[in-house]
């Protein structure tokens, strides 16, 4: 038996995934409009390297990267430039955006080559096919993959881990791309262990997904290197650092990241990609994106061009239901509530959620009754509920030494509160503040 | 066709608990402890209760009302304050008493802090202190003994038996004679007495159980209230670590220090199940609002609650100090809290 280490805290949300766990990837058609924002990672934007009026085809770069830790973008369908523009982005704000008419043609740039031999490629070469391909974590954070890859000197990595956690309730894209694409996800593995010289890989699967786990202990049977952890079923099992203490036993640092320790933690989907990248030098143009919820009429997994409009893919997914009441970009427990249908997809759009009237409905927040429910559940061990309290009462400092910055945002805390605080929330707006007045000291 | 969404910080899907879901447990699994009582006391303990209840939610209703804060008066928490302090007056008290805890506890306890939430120590405490500290004699009258209590028979010539008709309150006593013989060396027959009655009081333990003892109206039946509790902790609304080591600690010094016959010789059991002990240990020291939130802070609480009450107990000039040691502890929470910080994950 394979041990089933965790973490301590934690929370158990319904998981909700019948939906669509069981339910066949399908392609979504290219729609009329493709809208590409240039922050689509962690890190300098990308910049425009086409005009309105452009003729472009598919996979040609339209935006360059801007700097070591940047990624280009690429054009995900073949047409014309029709704007370079502010529009509404999924995190948030208005950001600059490539808006491409789709002729219909799928033109791509470049001819896919059959896959080329992985063996006579040398690391430099394959991280720069990483960063060409425009490959940023696809788990949610979306840091550039080739930065990841490239750890300094003196932090030696030792594991590598591939994260199909997919703790998140309602999600089941990783779920879907496990069971249907096992052979890329291994490949894209072996391709980053090559990189790092790591002889050790291991995938994390949390146990709700037997058939996933089955599937890819038998791929992996033969191959020394790389074993498969099946996990215990907790929020946020998929949380980086949660998963490392899960795996290994090891405990990153405060402030400290997974190489600190020796491991790096990429996405299924991240790896499935990177296979693509330097094998066949494709670039990043599509991602799975699991479409559900009550408010979606059918929900499915659907495999979208990065660009497509939320509004394309739920039209696919047969529409909203009458009572589709609140749009979130991600899942249920970190996703983000989205004003418009009208934003795109990005690299890091893992779902589309639609919650209904009853779901969507607000409760009024309570004063703390000191209950302890956030302090057992934070995953981080910090204390939530007064954490929140000191930013409540603008004392950031106070809040700091406790533990804000050390937050990894998961929601477990707000999820479990009786009280219905916001709690990570007012952590989040901590967060805010203090990097403000960092900004204004330096 | 543009459509509205509702907008909020994630997450956007909460546990279904509620602070009402949460009071009206704790109110529910206080019921068996009141049936019981009633069943020993007769029907004027349903009378205290109701009083008590209905004055700590009028009370609260009104408070709102005047500091035009949202009226919440019904999520629970008074009903509970209610109760407690009704269990914690003896059955004989006058109809007013019970209003009169139930109104300071919700006034003084609650509200001028702010209302649930705010309040540093638990108001039905705070309740019971204002009414023993004003009416000692009211509060201490534990005249009628129940119907078929072993303690009535008992000839106590020597001992004030009428206002001591508590087995705490008779220990107390017949400790104070058992340690100091010298004293008593002319009176032989109180001492002999003392000894008869201290093994009687510890022969009682299965009417400590049952609650065929005098007290206080929700102090006696031990079975029933551990029933409650035991609810409470399947629910998860109250933790293992508070009651058990509060209850622990209590035994532990009444074994070491508690006998007659010098250290180690003293009778746990009867310590644990007499008094407020349990009422106290598992339905006030558990107070949310009132005890700390970390792990090690919950048990450094229990300790500190356990050691007061021996004290104060075995010590001090009261034959029961749960509830003062609560609120002593209560008070210390936000400290406690404070240096108990948990370990942040990849802290040092
Ligand atoms: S405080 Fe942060 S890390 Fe802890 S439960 Fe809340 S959101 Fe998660
Ligand atoms: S879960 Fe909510 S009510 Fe309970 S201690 Fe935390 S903030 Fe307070």
């Amino acid at each position: 038996m394979f041990k089933t280490n965790s973490f301590r805290g934690g929370t158990h949300p319904p998981e909700d995934k019948s939906r669509t766990e069981h339910l066949p990837i399908e392609n979504v058609p290219i729609p009329e409009k493709i809208l590409i924002p240039l922050q689509q990672h962690i890190g300098a934007p990308a910049e425009p390297v086409v005009e309105k009026g452009a003729g472009v085809k598919t996979g040609q770069v339209i935006a360059k990267s801007n700097g070591f830790i940047s990624i280009p973008a690429h054009a995900t369908c073949s047409g014309t430039v029709t704007a370079v523009d502010l529009f509404t982005h999924p995190l948030g704000n208005r950001m600059l955006a490539i808006e491409i008419e789709n002729d219909g043609k799928d033109e791509w740039e470049q001819k896919q080559s059959r896959a080329l031999s992985i063996r006579s490629l040398k690391k430099d070469e394959m991280l720069k096919r990483i960063q060409e391909a425009g490959i940023a974590g696809m788990g949610g954070a979306a840091f550039p993959t080739h930065v990841k890859l490239s750890p300094p000197e003196d932090k030696p990595v030792d594991i590598i881990l591939l994260n199909g956690a997919e703790c998140e309730p309602c999600l089941t894209a990783d779920h879907r791309l496990m069971l249907e694409q096992p052979d890329l996800i291994i490949q894209g593995m072996r391709i980053m262990m090559k990189i790092l010289g790591v002889k050790t890989g291991i995938i994390g699967i949390e146990r709700n997904k037997p058939d996933a786990i089955d599937t890819i202990t038998e791929r992996v049977r033969k191959v020394k290197s790389i074993r498969v952890l099946p996990l215990k079923v907790k929020y946020p099992q998929g949380a980086e650092k949660q998963l490392i203490k899960a795996a290994t036993g090891r405990e990153v640092p405060c402030g400290g990241l997974p190489m600190d320790v020796g491991c790096l933690v990429h996405n299924v989907g991240t790896a499935l990609a990177v296979a693509e990248a330097v094998s066949v030098k494709k670039p990043l143009i599509e991602r799975i994106v699991t479409v559900t919820g009550n408010g979606i009429a059918k929900p499915k997994n659907c495999r979208v061009r990065i660009g497509t409009s939320f509004r394309h893919i739920i039209e696919f997914c047969g529409g909203y239901t009458a009572n589709a009441s609140k749009l979130i970009s991600g899942g249920p427990m970190m996703g983000i509530a989205q004003v418009t249908d009208a934003v795109p997809v990005i690299k890091g759009t893992s779902g589309i959620l639609v919650l209904d009237r009853k779901q969507a409905f607000l409760r009024k927040e309570n004063p703390c009754i000191g209950c302890a429910r956030c302090v057992d559940v934070c995953p981080m061990n910090l204390v939530p509920n007064r954490i929140a309290a000191f930013v409540e009462y603008q004392k950031i400092d106070k809040a700091r030494r406790l533990g804000l910055i050390d937050c990894i945002e998961c929601g477990s805390c707000s999820y479990i509160c009786p009280a219905k605080r916001n709690l990570v929330h007012y952590i989040k707006l901590g967060k805010a503040v203090w990097n403000k007045t960092q900004k204004k000291a330096q | 066709m543009d459509r509205s969404f509702y907008i909020s910080p994630s997450p956007h899907i909460k546990d279904s608990d509620s602070i009402p879901h949460i009071m009206y447990w704790v109110v529910g699994a206080l019921i068996p402890a009141g049936i019981g009582s009633v069943v020993i006391f007769g029907s004027r303990v349903l009378w205290i209760i109701a009083i008590a209840v209905v004055v700590s939610i009028m009370t609260e209703w009104i408070c709102q009302l005047i500091l035009k804060r949202p009226v919440r008066a019904l999520d629970g928490s008074a009903i509970i304050t209610g109760i407690l302090v009704a269990y914690n007056v003896p059955a004989e008290v006058s109809w007013w008493i019970p209003a009169v805890g139930a109104f300071v506890g919700i006034t003084l306890g609650k509200m001028v802090f702010g209302g649930l939430g705010y309040n540093p120590m638990n108001p039905a405490l705070i309740g019971r202190a204002f009414l023993t500290a004003s009416w000692p004699l009211q509060m201490t009258v534990f005249q009628t003994l129940p119907a078929n209590g072993t303690l009535s028979g008992i000839d106590l010539e020597g001992i004030d038996a009428i206002s001591s008709a508590t087995p705490l309150n008779m220990f107390s006593q017949v400790r104070e004679i058992l340690l100091n013989v010298s004293q008593y060396s002319d009176r032989i027959d109180l001492i002999t007495q003392a000894q008869v009655v201290e093994t009687r009081l510890y022969d009682s333990t299965m009417n400590l159980l049952l609650g065929k003892i005098g007290g206080c109206i929700g102090e006696t039946s031990v079975v029933l209230l551990l029933f409650g509790a035991a609810i409470l902790m399947y629910k998860r609304i109250i933790g293992w670590k508070i009651p058990f080591f509060f209850v622990g600690t209590v035994a532990f010094f009444a074994w070491l220090f508690g006998g007659t016959r010098g250290i180690g010789t003293g009778n746990p059991l009867f310590h644990v199940l007499s008094g407020g002990l349990i009422l106290g240990a598992f339905f006030m020291a558990t107070d949310m609002v009132t005890s700390p939130v970390t792990f090690r802070g919950r048990i450094f609480f229990g300790i500190g609650c356990g050691v007061l009450t021996s004290v104060i107990r075995l010590w001090g000039g009261y034959p029961e100090g749960v509830s003062y040691s609560i609120l002593l502890m209560n008070l210390a929470t936000p400290l406690i809290d404070r240096v108990t910080l948990p370990k942040k994950f990849g802290g040092k």
